[in-house]
């Protein structure tokens, strides 16, 4: 009697770069529903621009690499890119400064790297620190929340926001303002609680920081859905958080005027868990197997705390993401899966078994 | 060895073995002064002066050391120059003396220099040690005053500027400004716009030469199809 033989993975319906990719970008969608409420339109009118940008420059490179445009497009990938860049970068910026970082992601971080699968960093991540750093002014003013207008004061319409995008026209005063991460790190002198009581992002807030706090919710929830669907594993997100968390409550002095901030802000402020759930979860720029995760995961949460504490940048997702790329081959270098069966671990690089 | 005709000499370090783009040595400098024109025209000339004086002293004294201690005087050698160099920007040019600052003594540790006098220097005659020198030094000039160039183009707005710290006062009004006054991209001033830069200078080297490669593959004979090579004994030369 013969039977079929079907071998692994056991899958029931077929997975491709694709599915993934599109799922990602709907699962942003709670984070970037957040940030339009709390910010405005301008976010929106980033990641419509950024995917634009994207999908132009990535056609245009495939075809000057001789590939077929309509089968790499079709893998959403610059998209993702696109939109993740879109979200961090501050509302109502430049057009320029999103084209600039569009472009660079996809061109240099992506495709002079080999394109989808070759690129050893986090291709958004690149066009973001290449932006933060050539134009610090534009990259650090960031939109006041809806709940902190002044009164009679409402954030730009969506042809005013466009206006302003486009144009260079400036909005009202009082529209644009700091970050929670950023008016903490300059409160020079002020214990935590004197902070907390003067600033309004911090006194009007629930847990963090007034609209911080909703737009990290909603990445997590877009998180924990890529979660559920087994996009990626928990070992990166929850070694990041938790190190992050650690690292904060380890450094935590009691509120005093150094003190680096209390572990709820730092996990619900700035990018920690858009940073946890669709930065570090790349599946090209990361560490491979599930221990290696957990060591790069970790890593990124300990870093993101040495700069924001210590650094001389208020947020720096970005960065501990740049640097972990460079440490993913060495992690997955020490971290090689064994076979089933076998104890005693080897290095990537052995090239013998004496056993 | 001493077959090598003064064509081919220009032609390396010009272009085939351009000590920049090439064999990439000297990068420190390369990637570090070359933020505008007039600091990488100061170093590529200082640079330029050094290595024609190094190769034709080496030359000169290349069957007068043995090899055992040859390192070290090329290095002595080279030193002395590097001095002279510094000596005479420090009178004729200070400012910009100031502004290259550490990396004028650094040409003593150009591997480009210490290079082409062991690799070309040391076996050749002074006139073609003295003309290599010459085509290598300006081999290397002509690319940090391109990445000097490009750099400031594209990084603060501006080509020219500063002039008048290596050409008097007359040269203040060369600079220019394509871009309007407020114009400025800071990454390519910073230490990572040299690598870019000169990543891409590299790409658009190696794209000429393929081009030229394929046309002049194109102007050969083309083989006879089920052409059949003759298998034969003894030399063939």
């Amino acid at each position: 009697m013969a039977f079929k033989q079907i071998t692994s993975p056991h899958a029931h319906a077929a997975q491709n770069t694709g599915k993934v990719m599109q799922l990602v970008l709907w699962a942003t969608a709670p984070g970037l529903l957040a940030l339009t409420y709390h910010f405005g339109w301008g976010s929106l009118i980033n990641v419509l621009l950024a995917t634009a940008t994207a999908v132009i420059a990535e056609a245009a490179v495939i075809r000057l690499r001789g590939r077929s445009v309509s089968f790499y497009l079709r893998d959403y990938s610059a998209a993702v890119t696109a939109v993740l860049l879109g979200l961090a970068l501050p509302p109502l910026a430049p057009w320029w400064i999103v084209v600039v970082g569009t472009l660079f992601s996809i061109v240099i971080a992506k495709h002079l790297y080999g394109g989808l699968g070759y690129n050893p960093f986090n291709p958004a991540m690149v066009g973001y620190v290449v932006l933060l750093i050539s134009f610090p002014i534009q990259m650090t003013s960031w939109v006041t929340p809806l709940a902190l207008l002044p009164e009679g004061l409402s954030h730009p319409g969506i042809i005013e926001s466009i206006n302003i995008v486009f144009s260079g026209y400036s909005p009202a005063d009082g529209v644009t303002g700091a970050t929670p991460l950023d008016s903490f790190k300059f409160s020079d002198g002020l214990l935590v609680d004197q902070i907390y009581a003067q600033n309004p992002l911090f006194s009007e807030a629930a847990i963090a920081g007034v609209g911080w706090e909703w737009v990290n919710i909603g990445f997590l929830i877009g998180g924990l859905i890529l979660l559920a669907s087994r996009i990626f594993t928990w070992h990166g997100p929850l070694a990041m958080l938790a190190s992050l968390t650690l690292m904060s409550v380890v450094f935590w002095d009691g509120g005093s005027s150094d003190s680096p901030g209390s572990a709820m802000m730092h996990l619900f402020s700035g990018a920690s868990m858009m940073g946890a759930f669709f930065i570090l979860t790349d599946p090209v720029s990361s560490a491979v197997s599930n221990r290696g995760r957990l060591i790069y995961g970790a890593l990124i949460g300990v870093l993101v705390y040495i700069i924001r504490a210590w650094g001389n940048y208020p947020d720096a997702v970005a960065f501990a993401v740049l640097l972990a790329n460079f440490a993913a081959p060495f992690i997955d270098n020490y971290t090689l899966p064994r076979t089933y069966g076998h104890t005693d671990r080897r290095r990537a690089t052995e090239k013998e078994e004496d056993s | 060895m001493s077959e090598i005709t003064v064509s081919e000499v220009a032609k390396n370090g010009l272009w085939t073995n351009n000590p920049a783009l090439v064999q990439l040595l000297g990068l420190c400098p390369l990637l570090a002064v070359t933020g505008t024109v007039v600091n990488a025209l100061g170093l590529g000339i200082a640079t330029l002066a050094v290595l024609i004086g190094s190769n034709t002293i080496v030359s000169l004294i290349r069957n007068h050391v043995s090899d055992a201690v040859r390192l070290p005087v090329f290095v002595i050698i080279i030193a002395a120059f590097v001095t002279c160099a510094e000596l005479l920007m420090k009178a004729y040019t200070y400012e910009l003396y100031q502004i290259l600052g550490i990396f004028i003594p650094l040409i003593v540790t150009n591997c480009a220099i210490l290079g082409r006098a062991e690799a070309f220097a040391s076996k050749q005659t002074v006139a073609m040690a003295a003309f290599d020198g010459l085509m290598m030094g300006l081999g290397f000039l002509f690319v940090l005053v391109l990445l000097g160039a490009i750099r400031e183009l594209l990084g603060q707005g501006t080509l020219l500027v500063d002039m008048h710290l290596l050409f008097g006062t007359a040269a203040t009004d060369w600079v220019m400004r394509p871009f309007g006054d407020n114009y400025s991209l800071l990454i390519v001033v910073l230490p990572p716009g040299a690598f870019l830069v000169t990543g891409f200078l590299i790409a658009i080297k190696n794209a000429i030469d393929n081009a030229n490669k394929r046309r002049t593959d194109a102007l050969k004979d083309a083989p006879i199809k089920g052409a059949k090579r003759i298998r034969t004994t003894g030399h063939i030369s």
